[in-house]
């Protein structure tokens, strides 16, 4: 049963690695947007090292979204997304699959890339790596309710903008706790308790998202 | 096929059409009724608030809204439960007529609170968790219903409509959870919206001025879902003679 998780995750990774373009451009559009932010406020360090959590973590949000249609929309064009559903695996269990294989190309190199951005905000390095933990767990959870919105507008006109509409107040408790998290250690009070809530998200929203989408999926192919 | 009365009898558009009809006028009559008697009772017998003067008269308004923008959608995600589980065409078409209702209730929640803010706190808008909370609302309406406007085929836009709802209400309880959270984290709890105790003349205001907006959510969603169920059924031969007057 796992195996057919396994054999998704393998087949868009490689195709993830054919056009390797994609990946690079989302993770710059991550880097670019939380480079606007100090342009636009002030280099002043106090500031900065206020809003750099909820910076981060809003551009993470933005960055998972971007590469969001393109979850089923290249399978649904050549056909392939109607083979897996005819295919004898529960469609639940291909969809797990593509959401981690999305969070592979997606969320780990926006955590990667992360502390990085952190030190421009001149974040602690405690701070930087309870925000790297936090994209860590919370980036999964990201993708996974992502999914339910990408299969809900396949095929439809204006889909990218529409699945923002439907995906961003869903990401609120993502972004409170990732955001809190950090908060939470720079103000001494410990972010423990936050990335539980994040690691809690994560494992429902890859638990239950995948089906929520299996079944949009087969209403998009009816 | 039984002279028996049967409730699932209406759960086809044809059927429920002239019901629908027939009730309208009752909760329009109804809803006027307790209308008129809570504003008597809101506006005019309720005793001036000694803290907050005349302005506190607007949670009349205020907190019916709130109930019924959180009601009507629990009430579609029902509808949408029904309709994805046992695959009913009517049941879409009641979430569909629901959603403009409900999202008018969040944002007269929303506005009335804000100007009810503004004497009392000083301020238009405060990162309240109700307030917050109530925002998300409003944005999760929004987004169903343009959900299902994208979509251009009636029962597809039905069933992801569902999904989308039931993934709403299955999240509802975490937003709200976290957004409170979060507000006790950031500022503390410095406004209070509950007062320790109301008078009871006031509470009766305030439940019958529920119940006015509750029967003027049920006629405006019933006269919605006639106009969705003529615009789907404009195939069938009952629409066209509906709308021709039997002559046809």
């Amino acid at each position: 049963m796992s195996n057919i998780v396994f054999s998704v995750i393998a087949r868009d990774l490689k195709l993830a690695m054919r056009r390797q373009a994609d990946i690079v451009s989302a993770l710059f559009f991550f880097i670019i947007v939380v480079s606007l932010f100090p342009l636009g406020i002030g280099p002043e360090l106090d500031l900065l090292r206020q809003l750099a959590p909820g910076v981060l973590w809003v551009a993470a949000l933005l960055a998972t979204m971007l590469s969001l249609p393109r979850l089923f929309a290249d399978d649904h064009r050549d056909g392939t997304l109607e083979q897996l559903a005819l295919s004898p695996h529960p469609l639940g269990l291909v969809v797990t699959g593509k959401v981690i294989a999305h969070w592979l190309v997606s969320g780990l190199p926006l955590a990667l890339i992360a502390p990085v951005l952190g030190i421009q905000f001149d974040l602690s390095g405690e701070a930087l790596l309870v925000l790297t933990g936090a994209i860590l767990l919370g980036t999964p959870a990201l993708s996974g309710i992502g999914a339910i919105g990408a299969a809900l507008t396949l095929g439809l006109r204006g889909g990218g903008v529409l699945l923002s509409l439907l995906v961003l107040p869903l990401y609120i408790p993502v972004l409170i706790f990732g955001a809190g998290a950090v908060d939470a250690t720079v103000s001494g009070l410990g972010g423990e308790g936050h990335l539980s809530l994040l690691a809690a998200m994560t494992i429902a929203a890859i638990g239950f998202a995948p089906w929520a989408s299996a079944a949009a999926l087969k209403i998009a192919l009816e | 096929m039984n002279d028996r009365f049967n409730l699932y009898r209406f759960s086809s558009p044809a059927t429920f059409y002239p019901l629908a009809g027939k009730m309208i006028p009752w909760f329009i009559a109804a809803g006027t009724l307790l209308g008129l008697v809570g504003l008597y009772i809101g506006m005019l017998v309720a005793p001036t608030d000694f803290q907050q003067g005349e302005g506190y008269r607007i949670i009349f308004i205020h907190v019916p809204t709130s109930w019924m923008s959180m009601f009507i959608y629990l009430v579609m995600a029902f509808w949408a439960a029904i309709g994805l589980a046992f695959n009913t065409r009517l049941s879409g078409m009641m979430a569909q007529a629901l959603a403009p209702t409900g999202a008018l209730m969040a944002f007269l929640s929303l506005w009335t609170g804000a100007l009810w803010g503004k004497p009392m706190w000083g301020t238009w808008w405060v990162w309240d968790a109700r307030l917050t909370s109530e925002l998300i609302l409003l944005f999760l309406y929004i987004g169903y219903m343009a959900l299902v406007a994208a979509i251009d085929d009636a029962r597809r836009a039905d069933k992801a409509g569902g999904i989308l709802l039931l993934v709403g209400v299955v999240n509802i309880p975490i937003i709200y959870f976290s957004v409170k959270w979060w507000n006790t984290l950031h500022q503390g709890s410095s406004v209070n919206l509950t007062k320790s105790s109301m008078a009871e003349i006031m509470l009766w205001g305030m439940l019958l001025m529920a119940l006015a907006f509750w029967m003027y959510s049920i006629a405006v969603a019933l006269a919605r879902v006639r106009t969705i169920i003529l615009e789907r059924e404009c195939h069938t031969d009952w629409v066209r003679a509906e709308l021709t007057g039997g002559k046809s």
